[in-house]
């Protein structure tokens, strides 16, 4: 077992108490900076303030930019929240880290610069025709990573079957490898930007209920979102409830249920059980690719390393959420967006570190490392079953 | 020898089955037939072959030589969905429920291979009749159960499949002493309603005194294949598998 947790009666050793250490050291910090951070939102020049941030004391945060950091936290959440599933998934029936699928996710991302830039020339991107345009390029962009993800399983990781799980693993860095310099070789090394959005969606904002103005006569608003936030979020929600359903309510995701549990006992089902892994890879990559277009939404470019932090942070989400564990994945993800988003305005701004929004990935690796110290199965995360799962 | 005239086909047979796990030679010329409606038992030591001669049938361990037969069918190639499709299951050692899964989606997956909902209702009803405390338990995790409870669990699961053979590895194994009686009485009403029950056990006794036939395997090999009153009176059998000096 992974634990960091100390056999009950054993002495303590010195790994034990750097460990100890380390939990306390980083709970505290985060424990001091949020109170930091009320203790600044009360009186920005509070002692506390003072000592870190000099004399004129600290920013105030206003709920206009708090708001819209949990909005962005929650658009991005989603985001990752919908790759990690792939992680998860594949997890959960074969037991090792795709770590190629955060290529399937930028291939996704490609396939809709592609899609957007043939819109564009036919002149349908910017005007009434946008929407159809749109669904027509999640569609295509989802249908390539479902077709990239089985291809993968076909050919790199299905003759490894049966072989130690260390190998596939392996596979898969190497896969990485081969997807990013593939779309190099065709695409070549720069960044491509999509074909711009119209204002409607990249712009504009839904304003709800406003609650004052700012002292430059800005209208301040209670909820205030981004459109494009907006669609991420819903389109991120209305894909995680399709995959709740089929995972839990169809006969094919209790199969890959089974699957994941016990494949012999699943064969003796009536299971097919290579089917319902090439099920697995697919839908998982469905979901890469779904997150793929709403990145190209968010973020309206794409190169072809687009897939390792994302891909990365998506991973991280499936461990603090508990591998194996779909529901996990998903608060994994919203939270570790909503940790990248707000940590470093609300723990790290109070300590006095500068440029704290710098250090947004410093952010959510920590939150890996701090869930592997005190809870290493995952928030969610079930003991690993007795089947050799280190 | 035991007696196979008048029987018609056999659902299930061995023919000259070797199997293998990499080098190792487990299974040796293991010759068996399983005709509708019996019942029948295999006994033998701890490793000896009982579980590998229950996989191969299932197609779960593929044999190195010889044929496995289903009504008169070389099915050798054929995927263990294929034989369960054709009414053999079994309930595994271990039990080996979905732990993870519900009662109510173990028992529904044991019926993965059929189509007809309203004949996978009736036998769910069928299985929650003969077994109220499954019933009661339908939406809780199946690995929060007690062994018991699993094992009737088990049985539902591979009746769901409305199988014509049912194997058994050690249903009676991790029971209570009054458990194994009561699982003994379950297994022959199960037989009397027409399925043919392959069982694997340890408890010699008890398995011969329900059974019609049996066969004893040692290191893979069948070195006894007679009928379970022959069998219970065998001095050697008594001597290596009921404690008899
Ligand atoms: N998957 C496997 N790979 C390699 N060897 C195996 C495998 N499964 C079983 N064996 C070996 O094959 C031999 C026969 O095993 P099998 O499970 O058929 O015995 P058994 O008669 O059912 O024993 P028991 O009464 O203990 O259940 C054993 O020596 C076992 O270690
Ligand atoms: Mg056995």
């Amino acid at each position: 077992m992974t634990t960091a947790v100390r056999a009950k009666g054993a002495p303590r050793t010195g790994v034990d108490w750097f460990l100890l250490v380390m939990r306390v050291g980083l709970i505290a910090f985060i424990v001091i900076g949020l109170l930091g951070f009320v203790a600044q939102q009360i009186d920005p020049t509070n002692a506390w303030a003072t000592w870190r941030h000099g004399d004129e004391g600290a920013a105030r945060l206003s709920w206009a930019q708090f708001q819209g950091l949990v909005v962005t936290g929650l658009s991005q959440g989603a985001m990752y929240g919908l790759i990690a599933l792939g992680y998860s998934m594949v997890y959960g029936v074969l037991g090792f880290i795709n770590f190629a699928h955060g290529e399937v996710f930028m291939i996704a991302a490609f396939t809709g610069f592609i899609m957007s830039t043939k819109f564009d020339q036919a002149g349908w991107w910017d005007s009434g025709a946008f929407i159809p345009a749109m669904l027509f390029t999640i569609v295509v962009a989802t249908i390539v990573a479902t077709i990239v993800a089985v291809v993968m399983e076909r050919v790199a990781y299905r003759p490894l079957r049966g072989s130690p799980r260390l190998i596939p693993l392996i596979t898969s860095i190497g896969v990485s490898f081969f997807l990013q310099n593939a779309v190099i070789l065709l695409f070549g090394p720069g960044a491509k930007g999509y074909a711009p959005f119209p204002d409607w969606l990249d712009k504009d904002r839904i304003n709800i209920w406003q609650i004052g103005e700012s002292d430059t006569g800005v209208p301040e608003y209670l909820l205030s979102v981004e459109n494009k936030k907006l669609l991420v979020i819903v389109v991120a929600a209305i894909s995680m409830a399709g995959l709740w359903y089929f995972v839990e309510r169809t006969k094919t995701g209790k199969a890959m249920r089974a699957v994941a549990e016990d494949k012999e006992i699943a064969s003796l089902m009536g299971i097919d059980v290579d089917r319902t892994i090439v099920t697995t890879f697919a839908v998982g990559g469905a979901m890469a690719g779904i997150a793929g277009i709403l990145w190209g939404i968010l973020f309206k470019s794409v190169i072809a390393t687009t897939g390792f932090l994302p891909g990365i942070k998506a991973f991280t989400a499936a461990v603090v959420g508990g591998v194996g564990n779909l529901g996990g994945a998903m608060a994994g993800g919203v939270s570790l967006g909503g940790a990248e988003a707000l940590a470093p305005l609300m723990v790290l701004d109070p300590w006095g570190i500068e440029g704290p929004s710098q250090l947004r990935d410093a952010v959510v690796f920590t939150l890996l490392i701090l869930v592997l110290l005190v809870k290493p199965t995952g928030l969610f995360g079930e003991r690993l079953s007795s089947e050799d799962r280190a | 020898m035991s007696d196979t005239t008048d029987k018609g086909t056999p659902i299930l047979e061995f023919r000259n089955i070797n199997t293998h796990y990499g080098a190792v030679h487990i299974l040796k010329d293991v010759n068996l037939a399983i005709y509708p409606g019996e019942m029948v038992s295999l006994l033998g030591g701890n490793a000896s072959g009982k579980s590998t001669t229950l996989k191969t049938l299932l197609g779960m361990v593929t044999p190195t030589t010889g044929e496995v037969v289903l009504d008169g069918e070389v099915v050798n190639d054929k995927p263990t969905s294929y034989r369960v499709e054709r009414g053999i299951t079994m309930v595994p050692e271990n039990r080996r429920l979905f732990k993870r899964l519900s009662v109510l989606e173990n028992l529904q997956l044991g019926a993965y291979l059929r189509n007809d909902k309203a004949g996978i209702a009736e036998d769910l009803e069928r299985i929650y009749t003969m077994f109220p405390r499954v019933k009661e338990r339908a939406n809780q995790k199946s690995g929060t159960l007690s062994g018991g409870e699993q094992q009737m669990v088990a049985m539902g699961r591979a009746l769901m499949s409305r199988p014509r053979v049912l194997l058994m590895d050690e249903p009676s194994m991790g029971l209570a002493p009054m458990l194994v009686q009561t699982n003994f009485e379950l297994i022959q009403q199960i037989h009397q309603e027409g399925i043919a029950i392959f069982m694997v056990e340890q408890n010699a006794n008890m398995a011969l005194s329900i059974a019609d036939r049996g066969w004893v395997l040692q290191t893979g090999k069948v070195v006894l294949d007679d009928t379970a009153e022959n069998l219970l009176a065998n001095p050697e059998l008594r001597k290596s598998y009921l404690g008899e000096a």
